[in-house]
């Protein structure tokens, strides 16, 4: 399900499955992009940040376009306990990957995979990324 | 033939693309058909203007027929040039018939009673359009062939497009010699500027396709809606706001392409507003700010803005008033008043 901005539309709720991940998708490029998700953040469930929510951020290839600032990406991990993945859309190869990293999320998520929670998940994903 | 004249064309058929040099010769006339056949056109460029300028010295060329071959060049590639448009206006109702030859002849008298040095040009295109091709020179030197300015007048409107290229100081007598030929009483410029021409004109004919005023709601079943994404297994959320974007840039910006534009240009003259606490610019003074959006279709992205998910839609009315206004360049200043904001000023 892709939707532009949260909360979702009530007027599909009772054609809306559960849902198991949350990926915020933030464009490096665009402060307005940044601000979207800041406010979508709002009306998310607590429950959700116990390893249901995920932050992709893309646009990385272009450094001489950035306009968010890394410290505001660091700061909606450390704030939403959160784990944030970087990928290049443009870039076949990564896309597929990140495509791959994230449905492998989603089965964790979903309780696909015996013996691993979405909450330990998360907090290893998040450890190995700490400096 | 002169030296000068010689150069010139030399100079002129080398901005010419090679595969376009045949046809504008032939628009142009002076050489004969026969003597065009003599050129090889595929040969440098360098050699065609060579055998071009041999051939017209055969002819003996003078400045007057070397400058028809300019306004050609510019009629067939008047984006090179940036365009300004000014509008006229008459005091009373009376519509005098236009007469070309009496607007020619006022129009040289009076540019060559301020300045004897000009060279000056005239062609009639189809669509009502005069283009005047002036070479500038000053009260001591002959006039500069490679520092000129063009005018396009379309005589059943009151607008005149200038490029006037470097010599800014020679516009009021420019001005002045149309006002006169034209029998117009003033002549302003207005704020709008392009290097592409036919878009000047049709933001001021109002040629683009605009917004229509809906005072009903629209079916929502569109027959050019953008096709349901192939796989069946992405679900849109927010199809019903994606569909309300698509609506209202459609009312705002209209079906039909933009109009070109290149720039927008606000010039802020307004309070900074801050924090008390901040401490910045304690003086009550305007703070003066130039925001200004380029792009090499202004008009196409900012109507792709919303759909592309980085703006919210509608847009501010300082961006999209832009064709309606029929101007580019803008002053803010604060609007004095019981409502805090600011206005555009004319």
């Amino acid at each position: 399900h892709i939707a532009t901005s949260l909360p979702l539309p009530s007027e599909r709720d009772h054609l809306r499955p559960r849902i198991d991940l949350i990926v915020f998708m933030i464009d490096i490029k665009s402060k307005y992009s940044l601000r979207n998700v800041e406010a979508s953040l709002a009306h998310v469930d607590a429950s959700f940040f116990l390893g249901k929510v995920c932050f992709l951020v893309t646009g990385v290839g272009r450094m001489n376009y950035c306009s968010v600032e890394m410290n505001a990406i660091w700061k909606l991990r450390d704030v939403y306990c959160s784990p944030v993945l970087f990928c290049e859309l443009e870039l076949e190869g990564v896309r597929v990957a990140t495509a791959q990293r994230l449905l492998r999320m989603l089965q964790i998520c979903a309780g696909h995979v015996p013996g691993v929670s979405a909450l330990f998940f998360s907090t290893l994903m998040r450890n190995s990324t700490d400096d | 033939m002169d030296e000068t004249v010689a150069e010139y064309i030399r100079r002129m058929v080398l901005r010419i693309p090679r595969d376009e040099i045949k046809t504008m010769l032939q628009k142009w006339g002076f050489l004969s058909e026969t003597q065009l056949q003599t050129i090889n056109f595929h040969q440098i460029k360098d050699n065609i203007s060579q055998d071009v300028v041999q051939l017209c010295e055969e002819n003996s060329a003078d400045i007057k027929q070397a400058a028809v071959l300019d306004i050609i060049y510019n009629h067939i590639y008047p984006n090179k040039r940036v365009w300004s448009v000014y509008q006229m206006n008459k005091t009373g109702e009376e519509t005098e018939f236009f007469d070309l030859t009496d607007f020619k002849k006022k129009f040289k008298r009076q540019l060559r009673s301020a300045l004897k040095n000009v060279t000056i040009n005239f062609r009639e295109y189809e669509d009502n359009a005069i283009w005047i091709r002036i070479a500038w020179g000053t009260p001591y030197t002959k006039p500069n062939q490679y520092k000129t300015s063009y005018v396009v007048y379309h005589s059943q409107t009151p607008y005149v497009f200038i490029s006037a290229s470097v010599l800014k100081s020679n516009l009021p007598l420019l001005c002045q010699a149309l006002l006169v030929a034209s029998n117009y009483c003033d002549i302003r410029e207005m704020e709008l500027r392009s290097h592409s021409l036919n878009s000047l004109k049709d933001i001021v004919f109002k040629r683009y396709s605009q917004n229509f005023q809906t005072y009903y709601p629209r079916p929502l079943q569109e027959r050019n809606a953008a096709p349901e994404s192939a796989d069946i297994r992405i679900i849109q959320e927010n199809k019903n706001e994606k569909e309300r974007i698509q609506r209202v840039n459609r009312e705002v910006f209209g079906d039909g392409p933009q109009p070109k534009l290149e720039f927008a240009q606000y010039k802020l003259e307004t309070m900074f507003k801050s924090d008390p606490k901040m401490n910045v610019l304690d003086k009550r003074e305007p703070f003066r700010c130039l925001v200004k959006f380029s792009s090499p279709h202004l008009l196409e992205s900012l109507k792709s803005l919303a759909p592309a998910g980085m703006a919210d839609a509608p847009l501010s009315p300082l961006l999209t008033c832009i064709p309606q206004k029929a101007r580019n360049y803008f002053r803010i200043r604060e609007k004095k008043g019981f409502l805090p904001g600011s206005f555009v000023s004319p």
